[in-house]
Order: C-alpha cells, then sequence, then structure tokens
C-alpha cells in the first residue's frame, strides 16, 4: 500500500483526508486505484495531474515506479512560460 | 490615389521603387525591397525596432513615409558590415552576449552606430539616454550598454 | 548510478562562453522572424476585432467585403468546426468569436486581400450587429454573485453561495494546524494586495504565414515556442491529421510564455484554405495588446504569523486572480509557490480563479507566482521592520532546505535558496551605506521548472563535424549550450558542432519551450544522443579492429582500445569513423527521445536599492543584484542574460505596466508608450551572482533556470519603495502618480 498527498481543495474527494492509501507500484496505477476509490477525483485527474515522487516531479510517466515508502503527493499538471 | 515612383539610395546602391502614397519607408524596405532586416515592433515610433539613417540622421523607419525617400541616402541593418567584415558593435554584441531573441537588435545597432558617430567616447549614462527609444525585452540592456562600450573603445583605437 | 544522473566532474567546455550560432544572422538583420517570410502569390490577411467589451452578435454581413474587387477569402466562426475538447474549443472561440464578443478586440472575421489596402478596405465593408451586454473587467467584483456572466455553464463544481457562475476554479494547499500556529506567534501581519494585469511585452508581434494546398496538405511559418504543440492546436482546429499540417517556427523576437498558443495562426490556415492561395497574417502592437494573452491580475489576502526572534509559526494566504474570458487555472501555481521558500509547521493556501471579459490569459514567465510570491514577500518584510528584525537573517532562520515538507506538498531535494541567501548577505551591496529618500529591498523567488517529451537526434557528418537536430525554438541562447554538451560529450571542438531548431516532421514531438526546460531536458536528451553516437562508433572501430565493442571506450574524440589485452590499435579519431561509416554499416546518427523528469527547482534571491523623489512619486533603481541557483552554469553568458532580463520585466511589473481599462471595458493603453516598459535610461547594470547547487536529476546538474528571475522584482521593489517612503505599499503597480497619492495620505 502506498500513502498519496491529497491536495486541499480535492479533499473533499476523500472524505476530508490529506492522505489516503491505494495499492499501486507505478503512477498509472495509482491514478486507476485512486479514480475507483475515490470518484470524486475523476474530474481532477482527466484534467490533468502531476506526480510528485521523493521530491521530484513527473508530469507523465506512467510507469516510474512507487515504492511502500516513497512520498507520494499529487499535484496539478505543471505549465510554464 | 495613384502609386507613387521613388528614385534613393539604399545602403550606398542606386535603388527604385513604387509605392503607395500611405505606405511607410519600413513598409517599403520590407515588403517591396525584401531588406527585412528592420523590424516593425509598434508601428507608432515607440520602440526603435525600425531605425534606420536618413541624410545621416536616426530616425523611426516606421514614421517616415516611402515617398519621402526620394533623392535621399538611407542606410539601414544590411549596410552595416562591410562585405564579410562585421562591425565592431556587431562583433561585440555577439562576443558580449548583447543580444538574446535578437529583435531589436538590428534597430540598437543602428542607433549605436549613430552614436558613436556623434560622440566616440560617451559615458554609460549617455549611451542609456541615446538608446532609451530603443526598447529590448530580453537582456535588461546591461550586456548592450557593456558592448556598446566595448566597441567604442576598439573604435576609438584605445 | 542511472546514466542521467548527475556525476561531478571537470568540464572543458560546459562553463565557458562561446558565440552563439545564430550571432551574425542576428546582427546583420539576416535572420528569419515570423514576418519575414514571403510566398509566391501571398495574400494579406487582416482580422476584424469587437469594439465591445462583452456582446452578442446578432449578424455578420460579409458580402459586401467578399464581393470587394481584390478580397479572395473571409472567414468567420462559421467556417470552423465545434472541436470536442472543450480547451481546443477555448483556443479557438478564442481565435475567432462564436456567438458572443467577449472582450474588447475580440476577433469577429477575417479577410485575405491581395494587399494591405484592400485588406483594410475589406474590413470596413464587414457589417456586425451587436447586442451590447453588461460587462465586468475587476477580479473581486467578477466574483459577485450578482456580475455579469462571461460564459455560462462553466463554473466549477460545488460553486459556494454567493459566488458569481464566473468562478471556475479552486484550490487548497498546505498542511499542518494554523489555529495552533497564529496562537504561537507574538506579531500576526494580515493585508490585501492587488496587482494589476501586464503582458509580456515581446518586441516581435505575432506573426504567421499558413499556406493550405487543395490536397489538404498545410505548411505553416511562425513565430512560436512550440511548434508541435502548434501543430497539434491548429490541426485539430482544422479537422486534419497531425501529419498533414508541417509548422516551421521562425527565429522569434521574445516570447516569455505569450507565444505558447495560437491566436492569429488557425485563422490564417482557415484564410488559407478557402481562398487557395498563402496568407500572411501579422498582429499589429494594438492587437498584440488587445487580443493575444497577458498575465491574471489578482487580489490577493495574506496573514503571516511570527515570533519576536524572527520564526513563522503559520503562514495563510487566499488569492483570486482572474485569467480573462475563459476558465484558467494558473492560480493553482500561484497558490503552491507562494511560499515554497519558506520551512513552514503551519500553512495554507486557497486560489480561485474568475472569468472576465478580458482577453484570454496566456503564461508569462513563472505563471501564476510573481503576484502570488509578492503579496507574501512583502507581509514577510513587514514583519521584520515592525520586530526589528534583519530581513535576510529573517528569511535564513525560516529558509526551505533538504528535508522540508513544501507548502505544495513534496519533500525537498538538494536546493539551493539557503546558498543563494548566504551569498547575498556577503555581497557588498547588502551593508552599502544608503541616503536620504533611498531604501532597500529584498525578495526570494521560485519557479518550480520542468522536463517534458524531447527528441533530439546527432548526426555524424562524413568529415566528423556534427549535425543537431533539436526541436525547441531558441528563445535564450539554448542552441549554443546543446552544442556545447554534446562537444564537451564527444570530446570534439564547440565549432564543429551545428545545432537547428526543427519542423514538426523532421523529429518525434518536443514539447514547447516553457517551464525553463530546454537546457535541462534538451540538454540531457542531447547528451544521450551523444552517448548513443559514441556507443555507434566504438562498435565501428571495434569492428575495423576485429575486437569486442566492449573493449572500445570514447576518449577526447577517439574511439580507443582498453587496455594492452584489446590490442594495441592506434586511436581512431571521429572523423575517421564518419569518413568510413558507409563501409562499416552506414551513416552513424545518435538519437533520444524521452519524457524527461526530474527537473530541479530553481530558487532566487534578488537585492534592489531605490531613491524615491518625493515630489514627484518616481522611482529610480540605483543598484540590483540577481542571486540565483543554477545548479551548473553551462553557458554563463545565457544565465546572466536570464537573470538580467527576467528582473528587468519585473522591474516594470513592480513600476509602470498595468492593463488599464475604462468604464466601457475597453483597454485604454494598448501601445508602447502607454504601456510603459522599462527602457535603458530607467536602468542601472544588473549585477548577477550566478550559484552551481547541482540537480541530482540532470547529468551536469543543470537547473532551469529562465522563469524564476521574474518572480523576486515586484516584491523586492515593493519593500525597497515601502521602506523608503515609510509607508507599506500594496498595489502594483507603484507608478509615480499612486505613490504620489500614498504620500498624501500619510501627510
Amino acid at each position: 500500500m502506498v500513502k498519496v498527498a491529497i491536495w486541499g481543495s480535492l479533499r473533499g474527494a476523500t472524505d476530508g483526508k490529506a492522505e489516503v492509501e491505494v495499492e499501486a507500484g507505478n503512477f498509472k496505477q495509482l491514478l486507476d486505484q485512486l479514480a475507483i476509490n475515490y470518484p470524486g477525483l475523476k474530474p481532477q485527474i482527466k484534467r490533468g495531474v502531476s506526480l510528485a515522487l521523493d521530491g521530484k516531479i513527473y508530469r507523465d510517466d506512467w510507469f516510474v515506479k512507487i515504492n511502500e515508502d516513497s512520498e507520494v503527493v499529487l499535484m496539478p499538471y505543471m505549465v510554464g512560460g | 490615389m495613384k502609386n507613387i515612383h521613388v528614385s534613393t539610395t539604399i545602403n550606398g546602391d542606386p535603388t527604385e521603387f513604387i509605392c503607395a502614397p500611405d505606405e511607410s519607408l519600413l513598409d517599403v524596405l520590407r515588403d517591396r525591397l525584401r531588406l527585412t532586416g528592420s523590424k516593425e515592433g509598434c508601428g507608432s515610433g515607440d520602440c526603435g525596432a525600425c531605425s534606420v539613417m536618413v541624410d545621416g540622421r536616426l530616425v523611426c523607419s516606421c514614421l517616415v513615409l516611402g515617398a519621402e525617400a526620394e533623392g535621399v541616402e538611407v542606410e539601414t541593418i544590411e549596410g552595416m558590415a562591410d562585405g564579410d567584415d562585421l562591425h565592431p558593435l556587431q562583433k561585440h554584441f555577439i562576443n558580449g552576449a548583447a543580444l538574446q531573441c535578437g529583435v531589436c537588435t538590428p534597430g540598437i545597432l543602428v542607433a549605436a552606430k549613430a552614436l558613436l558617430k556623434k560622440n566616440p567616447n560617451p559615458t554609460d549614462t549617455e549611451v542609456r539616454y541615446w538608446l532609451a527609444g530603443n526598447l529590448c525585452r530580453c537582456t535588461g540592456y546591461d550586456k548592450i550598454i557593456k558592448a556598446v562600450q566595448a566597441a567604442a573603445a576598439e573604435m576609438r583605437g584605445a | 548510478m542511472a546514466l542521467d544522473e548527475h556525476k561531478k566532474r571537470i568540464f572543458k567546455l560546459i562553463g565557458t562562453r562561446p558565440p552563439r550560432p545564430d550571432g551574425v544572422d542576428k546582427v546583420t538583420g539576416r535572420a528569419m522572424y515570423g514576418a519575414d517570410a514571403t510566398a509566391p502569390g501571398m495574400l494579406t490577411g487582416r482580422i476584424l476585432r469587437s469594439p465591445h467589451a462583452h456582446a452578442r452578435i446578432k449578424s455578420i454581413d460579409t458580402s459586401a467585403a467578399e464581393a470587394l474587387n481584390g478580397v479572395k477569402a473571409v472567414v468567420t466562426s462559421a467556417d470552423f468546426g465545434l472541436p470536442e475538447d472543450e480547451s481546443v474549443r477555448d483556443v479557438q472561440d478564442n481565435c475567432m468569436a462564436r456567438e458572443k464578443v467577449l472582450y474588447d478586440g475580440h476577433a469577429v472575421a477575417a479577410v485575405a486581400a491581395i494587399n494591405v489596402s484592400v485588406a483594410k478596405q475589406a474590413l470596413k465593408l464587414i457589417k456586425v450587429e451587436y447586442e451590447i451586454l453588461a460587462h465586468v473587467t475587476d477580479v473581486d467584483a467578477a466574483m459577485q454573485a450578482d456580475a455579469p456572466v462571461v460564459l455560462a455553464g462553466r463554473a466549477m463544481d460545488d460553486l459556494p453561495k454567493g459566488m458569481s457562475e464566473n468562478v471556475t476554479h479552486h484550490f487548497e494547499f498546505g498542511h499542518g494546524d494554523m489555529e495552533a500556529g497564529f496562537a504561537k506567534a507574538d506579531k500576526i501581519i494580515e493585508r490585501s494586495f492587488k496587482t494589476a494585469a501586464t503582458h509580456q511585452g515581446y518586441i516581435e508581434p505575432h506573426a504567421c504565414l499558413a499556406t493550405m494546398g487543395s490536397d489538404g496538405k498545410g505548411e505553416l511559418w511562425v513565430c512560436t515556442q512550440g511548434q508541435y504543440y502548434v501543430r497539434e492546436l491548429c490541426a485539430d482546429i482544422m479537422d486534419m491529421d497531425t501529419s498533414q499540417l508541417r509548422v516551421t517556427a521562425s527565429e522569434i523576437g521574445g516570447g516569455f510564455g505569450g507565444k505558447t498558443t495560437v491566436f492569429i495562426e488557425p485563422v490564417a490556415l482557415a484564410l488559407s484554405r478557402k481562398s487557395g492561395r498563402p496568407v500572411k497574417l501579422v498582429m499589429n502592437r494594438e492587437e498584440v495588446f488587445r487580443a493575444s494573452g497577458p498575465t491574471a491580475s489578482s487580489s490577493t489576502d495574506v496573514k503571516i504569523g511570527m515570533t519576536k526572534d524572527g520564526r513563522i509559526t503559520a503562514a495563510h494566504a487566499t488569492f483570486r486572480y482572474q485569467g480573462g474570458a475563459f476558465p484558467s487555472g494558473t492560480v493553482q501555481f500561484g497558490a503552491q509557490s507562494s511560499f515554497a521558500a519558506y520551512d513552514l509547521d503551519a500553512v495554507q493556501t486557497i486560489g480561485w480563479n474568475t472569468m472576465t471579459n478580458r482577453p484570454k490569459e496566456a503564461a508569462y514567465r513563472a505563471p501564476g507566482a510573481p503576484m502570488a510570491i509578492y503579496a507574501v514577500e512583502s507581509v514577510v518584510d513587514e514583519l521584520c521592520q515592525e520586530l526589528g528584525l534583519d530581513p535576510l537573517e529573517t528569511r535564513l532562520r525560516n529558509a526551505a532546505h533538504k528535508g522540508t515538507k513544501s507548502s505544495y506538498g513534496p519533500t525537498f531535494d538538494d536546493i539551493g535558496l539557503e546558498a543563494t541567501l548566504e551569498a547575498a548577505k556577503l555581497h557588498p551591496h547588502y551593508t552599502a551605506p544608503l541616503g536620504p529618500n533611498q531604501g532597500r529591498g529584498l525578495s526570494c523567488g521560485f519557479w518550480f521548472n520542468f522536463g517534458g517529451n524531447t527528441c533530439v537526434a546527432l548526426s555524424l557528418n562524413f568529415d566528423g563535424t556534427v549535425g543537431i537536430t533539436e526541436g525547441n525554438p531558441d528563445i535564450g541562447g539554448s542552441r549554443a549550450s546543446i552544442s556545447m554538451m554534446a562537444a564537451e560529450e564527444l570530446g570534439i571542438a564547440y565549432e564543429k558542432v551545428r545545432t537547428i531548431v526543427a519542423d514538426t516532421n523532421s523529429l518525434g514531438h518536443n514539447d514547447v519551450t516553457d517551464g525553463s526546460r530546454v537546457t535541462f531536458a534538451v540538454g540531457l536528451a542531447t547528451i544521450k544522443a551523444a552517448r548513443d553516437a559514441i556507443k555507434k562508433m566504438c562498435s565501428r572501430a571495434a569492428k575495423i579492429w576485429d575486437i569486442d565493442e566492449d573493449a572500445v571506450y570514447w576518449e577526447d574524440g577517439f574511439a580507443k582500445p582498453s587496455g594492452p589485452n584489446a590490442g594495441s590499435f592506434e586511436p581512431m579519431s571521429i572523423e575517421e569513423i564518419a569518413a568510413t561509416s558507409p563501409n562499416t554499416g552506414g551513416p552513424i546518427v545518435g538519437h533520444h527521445e524521452v519524457n524527461a523528469e526530474g527537473a530541479g527547482v530553481s530558487f532566487g534571491v534578488h537585492l534592489v536599492d531605490v531613491e524615491v523623489d518625493p515630489e514627484t512619486g518616481a522611482t529610480t533603481i540605483l543598484r540590483y543584484t540577481v542571486f540565483q541557483d543554477a545548479g551548473k552554469a553551462v553557458h554563463p553568458d545565457y544565465v546572466e542574460g536570464q537573470m538580467q532580463g527576467g528582473a528587468v520585466q519585473g522591474i516594470g511589473w513592480a513600476l509602470n505596466e498595468e492593463y488599464i481599462y475604462g468604464e466601457d471595458g475597453r483597454l485604454q493603453n494598448p501601445g508602447l508608450l502607454d504601456y510603459r516598459i522599462p527602457v535603458a535610461s530607467d536602468l542601472p547594470n544588473i549585477d548577477t551572482v550566478i550559484l552551481e547547487i547541482p540537480n541530482p536529476g540532470h547529468p551536469y546538474g543543470v537547473r532551469g533556470v529562465g522563469e524564476t528571475p521574474i518572480v523576486p522584482p515586484l516584491a523586492a521593489i515593493s519593500n525597497a519603495v515601502s521602506r523608503s517612503i515609510g509607508l507599506r505599499m500594496s498595489a502594483l503597480p507603484m507608478s509615480p502618480p499612486k505613490i504620489l497619492k500614498a504620500l498624501k495620505s500619510k501627510g
């Protein structure tokens, strides 16, 4: 099981929890499981999310490996200028 | 209104063109003569990207009518290098990284050349005020001022 | 250790300052920008724009324009389909209004004619019937329940009661117990701030040349930060397969984020399709201001609590941004980045976005961050003043470092904030004496930076020189840095490498030049492409020597046998391997495709001294120093250039630049005279100090640097001005009339 930090305005979809646990070995599995367990997250996931894994930000990489003890933070999809 | 036939000299070459009465010299240079080195940044004389020399005077070519070029000497960025040899200003702009996107560069080079002709040993402040009519959004002007001074020093034989 | 991770080494080329490859073209006027291309039979395109801030389009009669001799095509939204994807539909509707015009300058129709005179005439003949609607341009007014609704049906889910349907986004970030945190504070300051919308201010207006053939194939020449994204958007809008549209990026005369999308390109393509001829479409400066993509304007509330010895115990901020007439989520970056420089136990940020009758926002260097960090750094500075604390020491006391849980969630790895603060502390600028009416201000700055989809091909020419093909428009000197990285890997001279930016057909997809990503991501891909080529070259040498591939290594431009057991062969130069490549297997090309991750965040600190004239309210910048962590400065001139250029844009944002709207909702200053960007005589030299705390995620330690520099100037200058006049300023820009007003109110 992997602990995922959920940002404040999404917590409405996770019963107010700032951190949820899902079974996932990579980014794609994580998103799929989040969508199944917390359907309220689906719209944001569709709009786009980034993943901060142990401090590194991943925007698209489905198969980046997530370990059980990794720090996983969900973030909005980044754009720059 | 009928188009106007103009005979002029551009970068030392005798040149003839036909233009509309309301066409600017900038439009003529770019669209009729394919001298696209001078740029249109604003069309209202505020940015200096279209700077050229007309009879030895620094002007915004977007504020000069094509018809006004009759019988004068126009100098554009395309005439700054001597064949293969870059002008010291051009060299120092490259070496001093005084350009990033480069779109303001032709106007600034023409303006800087005009300054150094008038005042071969300007202070930084004099350079900054002379170039106040040439907008740059990329560099913050720092390396531009340094490059102008480096070129000025070389031209003075210092 | 993975090949893409940083390993410390001594560099031969990295860190030097060779001349850039596009230098001669740009100083001679030869370089071709968006408006410099022509094509045989080319038509001139012009766009008709709404004079109203908000109106329903009752009818458009283009018949007289179409009948005018010399007009070859007229288009309106009727000539476009309806893209399925909502965000693409927004882009299209922004390029050409459908049903309603949503801001002053919104395009309603376009013509292509044989010359500009006929085109202008044709625009005058287009009859548009408008039903004028109530409009709203202010961010706070647009959020009120009774505000005129810009677009129906786009409000966020769970819209709070009392908020207008214009509100489209809501974000919250943070951690910790806010109540407990504020309870621990000895001093709490709450302040509200407002910033005006600004424009990226690139000197080159948007320009393109579009050619659609009767076989459905299209060519687009355009000044852009991302030719692949332009292709994607335009193909979608024009209902074409991506492969049928080839987009070539011209040299670009500035972008800063404003050229990461499309405004006129689909219109040019539609005109070309309809007329059957190439169409050149160029925005004039007024159109750039009215109808391209300025930043959001903002209204912010910040509350910070601090102990009397300078430790921040709790921090809260609410950000309200308006992103123009379409939904926009930029406020999320403001909400995330605002407290990034701080190690906090209790932090909470809330962000809202509202639509207004203003042009659709586009990115501008660190989108969303400058106005947010401006507010936060202003309150931190005020707390320091009230508590009698040194502002730099206080930043150091609270600085984020490795192991800090950031205000936006992730824990930081190696970051350079403390190093930049220490460098500022030691710098003579910090302790230089100040005179009357002078003040000193500082601010931290931050940007995330990222990687993205990147492809690079590195071709070995038969004479041993190298051609690099990459897909990212060069907005800061990146071609030079890319050549340097390849030459460093290959062990050859910089002059032997030529890097060009390719069209969309020549490489796989490359993400836009944004996010301070090019030196990082394209650099990473170039290094790997070079290593790929090296592997191939070693393999050719091995073949020639008839030994194992593993027995050959590469050094300083030569393939060498790796020890006495491999055999005593003379090293083979890159030239020799290249020359014999037709005999040993064919042309040698190294390449790499990746969606690069692992970009490092970039922190900066700016110090500024100002003098405010109490009679005129004019502010003079006396001295400015930029400190920034670049990870590894590949070409120091271009890193300095980013620091200086970004700082000066921030200076303009702080002191003069703003979009001014009238009661009628029309933009009052769409020109470079009244939208006042900094000029050479406004400024001193901008001193720079580059720090290098390597980014673990890049082979050379590179961090993006392009965006962070625009973030600190807003608060640094506001803090300096506030200290100079003895009054806290809380709105930007601090133009002379506004400072005079503040001084008068002080009495």
